[in-house]
């Protein structure tokens, strides 16, 4: 006999900040197992993964370097979530804003920092949107479910990359998969002198703050968000629910775009095949983590960016495989998940 | 001997004591209702004779016997059966499937033989529903036909029915109680939680009323009156609804011509529906559930668009208008479904300014403090009893209700579709609801009230449609429409 069962309940406000807390602390305890099992002190690999990457001003400034693409990738699949619209394919929408950045850079070298750099973030925004386009139409027009196009949509933008690597943009001299260079113009400034936190950074808390008045503050937001949380009562109250989850769709590509944008400009200068570490996937862990809240989602970004520099001294420090960052990331979102699914439910006395 | 006894029941929620201290005796063939409020407890105390809830204390007695009862299955162990306000069913299962699920007693199961079962089953006790059909392509009040007869099906000895004719016509809810009282002559006994005291005295032997959590009494039907037990209920006379008996009717307003339209699985739900809306009127639209009220009801929301037909509003093309375009016309819309239409994650302000998005942005910026005080005064105006920053899900259905109601005639609109406007309501909000219906009429509006409740059509209505299967069968001033004729109208029988 139990004595106790499970209701549907919201949760209160306090446990709605306490998951991500408690998430957290349980996915160390999971992920301790691993760390045993590769022959580490689990609090001497979490020493490693959480406090030294703080500890020096570099590598405290590389976590946000880490952080700066998963920020722009967390807040666009955040912006389509926000409207029912499950955008899986934030990676695909990156490697597209990051091309457009690539052939701006590299074709007008002759163009100033002030004129090429609005350029390729607008095109990059704009390549973004264009890889969003497709999914998006097949969804609002013939209901096809975008989880799965926008997936696949991901796969041929790497093939066409592969394409571009080794055919189009192929070094004769190296031959070596990657683009020529952009331009020395096209470079992001770096803030922060022998760092290499660039002024990605800011564009990207710049779209966090951007985004968070649009969701909050405009009718587009309350739009989105009536969509997202109820189809049916939105159409009701007159609301176009196909043109806001369309919108939503498109920005959220946009604003991943960015993200690829970002890391060209800043970070590599050239195109390659492994540009992006999953960040399109790890946004949507970051989005999840950061309860879709844009600043939460910002936090959550760099929290993530803290444990893949984390999992290098890790590696480094007591020579276990780096991978284990990404089963700490991994069970992170399982257990966030999990957690979500709980807060509707509440165990009561019979 | 007692068939049930519950002694000293107490159970809380929270700070809020749903149940206090409640003595009930159910007789062995009686029919027994347990008339209330919404809120009174009523449904607390059966779902803890159910099993779903354990009292803080208290105890259950089956046939003298007492009983511990800690999950539904030790109550349909114990001979006792629920139908529920709520829907058990599986969508994707069959009528029959669902009527015999977990009532199987072998592995294997013929979809012939469970049919043929059920079918018998619906005809014994005047219940028809076709037990071939998926439910999820039944309607509201189809579905809850088939819960019923899935607790008939079980032959339970003590039945526990939760406001189960709020769907039904008159002649089928007639059908219902001939089978109760033919069933409880057969050692049946029936516990009736009901807030209609016609249905009450019509059916049972024994009122107990609850009222906030407590036993207010329990009588006799012939020791009482429908007068006596509202008082009982709701601690104060109630007042009827007072309506101008003199109403002139004005002019025509809003014309629906010839409307035909498809059900979501592609059914031709609507055929031919026409009728006028004079200024000033309330035109009833009498019907059981499923006969085309929800697609009408969506149609002239501008949730479906019309196969054929034409709707016009003071000579505005309104056919294949948007909702937004219909709300801009004057037309106040109200969903059929309270849940459906309104976005529950959201709060009240949000709800209420959704339509009017546009008023409220400047610079493309939403004025959240015009927002907020807009509600504030709609709030006070239609008395819901929440902020405006509640989120909308947490108020009772009655507030709820208050809420669309407030959202569709702030605007003073010139006409206004209510579609099942009282439907799960307390008697409270209902009263409240309907006096905002008439106050609407008198204002000079136009009024179409679609409802299942015949009760509430025939206290509202100028004029009186029936529809069926459909069509409207007959347009019936108040004055020639009795209670007798509409029903056999709303059962296609004429």
């Amino acid at each position: 006999m139990f004595k106790y069962k499970i209701v549907r309940a919201s949760a209160p406000v306090w446990m709605r900040t306490l998951i991500p807390i408690v998430a957290i602390l349980l996915s160390f305890l999971i992920t301790s197992i691993f760390v045993i099992i590769a022959g580490a002190n689990p609090l001497a690999a979490f020493y490693n993964f959480l406090i030294v990457p703080l500890s020096s001003q570099s590598s405290a400034l590389e976590v946000l370097v880490k952080s700066t693409p998963l920020i722009l990738t967390g807040i666009a699949v955040t912006f389509a979530f926000t409207a029912g619209y499950f955008n899986i394919g934030a990676e695909g929408q990156l490697y597209a804003g990051a091309i457009a950045a690539v052939w701006i850079g590299i074709n007008f070298p002759q163009l100033p920092s002030i004129a090429i750099l609005p350029m390729m973030i607008v095109g990059g925004f704009l390549a973004g949107v264009l890889w969003a386009l497709i999914p998006a139409l097949l969804k609002v027009y013939l209901k096809i479910d975008e989880v799965v196009t926008t997936l696949l949509m991901n796969s041929i933008i790497m093939y066409f990359v592969s394409y571009l690597l080794n055919d189009y943009w192929r070094n004769p001299q190296s031959g070596y998969p990657q683009s020529p260079d952009i331009s020395a113009a096209a470079h992001f400034v770096r803030l922060i002198p022998k760092s290499r936190l660039h002024l990605g950074f800011i564009m990207a808390l710049l779209v966090v703050v951007i985004v968070y008045f649009l969701i909050k503050r405009t009718p587009l937001g309350l739009r989105m968000r009536a969509s997202g949380a109820n189809a049916a009562g939105a159409r009701f109250a007159g609301i176009n629910v196909s043109r806001t989850m369309l919108t939503a769709a498109l920005v959220s590509g946009g604003i991943a775009g960015l993200a690829g944008m970002g890391e060209i400009a800043g970070i590599h200068f050239h195109l390659i095949e492994a540009l992006s570490s999953s960040y399109g996937y790890t946004g949507i862990i970051a989005a999840t983590l950061g309860g879709l809240h844009p600043l939460g989602v910002a936090l959550a970004a760099v929290f993530i960016g803290l444990i893949s520099t984390g999992s290098q001294t890790v590696s480094l420090a007591l020579g276990v495989p780096v991978y284990l960052g990404d089963i700490v990331q991994a069970t992170l979102l399982l257990v966030t998940l999990g957690m979500l699914l709980l807060q509707n439910y509440r165990i009561e006395r019979r | 001997m007692y068939a049930i006894e519950m002694v000293g029941i107490n159970k809380h929620f929270g700070n809020l004591q749903a149940n206090k201290d409640i003595h009930f005796s159910l007789q062995s063939g009686e029919i027994h209702a347990l008339l209330g409020e919404n809120g009174a407890g009523k449904t607390t105390l059966m779902r803890i004779l159910y099993g779903l809830y354990r009292p803080d204390s208290g105890e259950i007695l089956v046939n003298g016997q007492k009983t511990s009862i800690l999950s539904p299955k030790d109550a349909i162990q114990a001979g006792i059966g629920m139908v529920t306000q709520h829907f058990t069913l599986v969508p994707t299962l069959t009528v029959a499937e669902n009527v015999v699920l977990g009532y199987t007693h072998s592995q294997l199961v013929s979809q012939k033989d469970i049919e043929a079962k059920v079918k018998a089953a619906s005809e014994k006790f005047g219940i028809h529903v076709d037990p071939s059909v998926m439910v999820k392509y039944l309607s509201v009040g189809e579905r809850q036909r088939v819960e019923i007869l899935k607790a008939l099906y079980r032959n339970a000895k003590v039945l526990i029915m939760d406001e189960p004719t709020a769907v039904l016509v008159p002649q089928e809810v007639d059908a219902l109680f001939e089978s109760l009282l033919k069933l409880v002559k057969t050692g049946l006994s029936v516990i009736f939680i009901s807030h209609k005291l016609n249905e009450v005295m019509a059916v049972c032997d024994q009122i107990t009323v609850l009222r906030d959590g407590q036993v207010t009494g329990t009588v006799k039907k012939s020791a009482t009156t429908q007068v006596d037990l509202a008082k009982m209920m709701v601690g104060r006379d109630t007042s009827g609804i007072s309506r101008q008996i003199e109403h002139k009717i004005g002019k025509p307003i809003y014309e629906v011509k010839d409307l035909n339209a498809l059900s979501n699985q592609g059914l031709k739900t609507l055929k031919g529906v026409s009728f006028t809306l004079h200024r000033g009127e309330i035109l009833g639209i009498a019907g059981v559930s499923g006969n085309g009220q929800s697609e009408l009801t969506k149609v002239l929301t501008g949730l479906l668009i019309p196969t054929s037909g034409s709707v016009f509003m003071d000579g505005q093309d309104l056919t294949h208008a948007s909702p937004s375009t219909i709300t801009k016309a004057g037309v106040g819309r109200t969903p059929e479904d309270r849940h459906e239409g309104m976005i529950g994650d959201l709060t009240v302000a949000e709800n209420l300014a959704m339509e009017d998005l546009d008023k409220y942005t400047h610079n493309g910026f939403l004025d959240q403090k015009a927002i907020v005080k807009d509600a504030e005064k709609k709030i006070a105006d239609f008395q819901i009893k929440a902020s405006p920053t509640d989120a909308l899900r947490k108020l009772s259905g009655g507030n709820i209700q208050k809420v669309v109601m407030a959202r569709a005639l702030s605007r003073n609109p010139k006409v206004v579709i209510a579609s099942q406007p009282t439907r799960g309501l307390d008697v409270g909000a209902t009263e409240y609801i309907r006096k905002k219906l008439l106050e609407e009429r008198n204002r000079g509006a136009a009024v179409l009230l679609l409802s299942e409740d015949l009760d509430e059509v025939l206290a509202l209505s100028d004029r009186i449609a029936v529809i069926y299967e459909g069509c409207i069968r007959g347009i019936l001033p108040v004055s020639e429409a009795t209670a007798e004729k509409l029903g056999l109208l709303m059962a296609g029988t004429c």
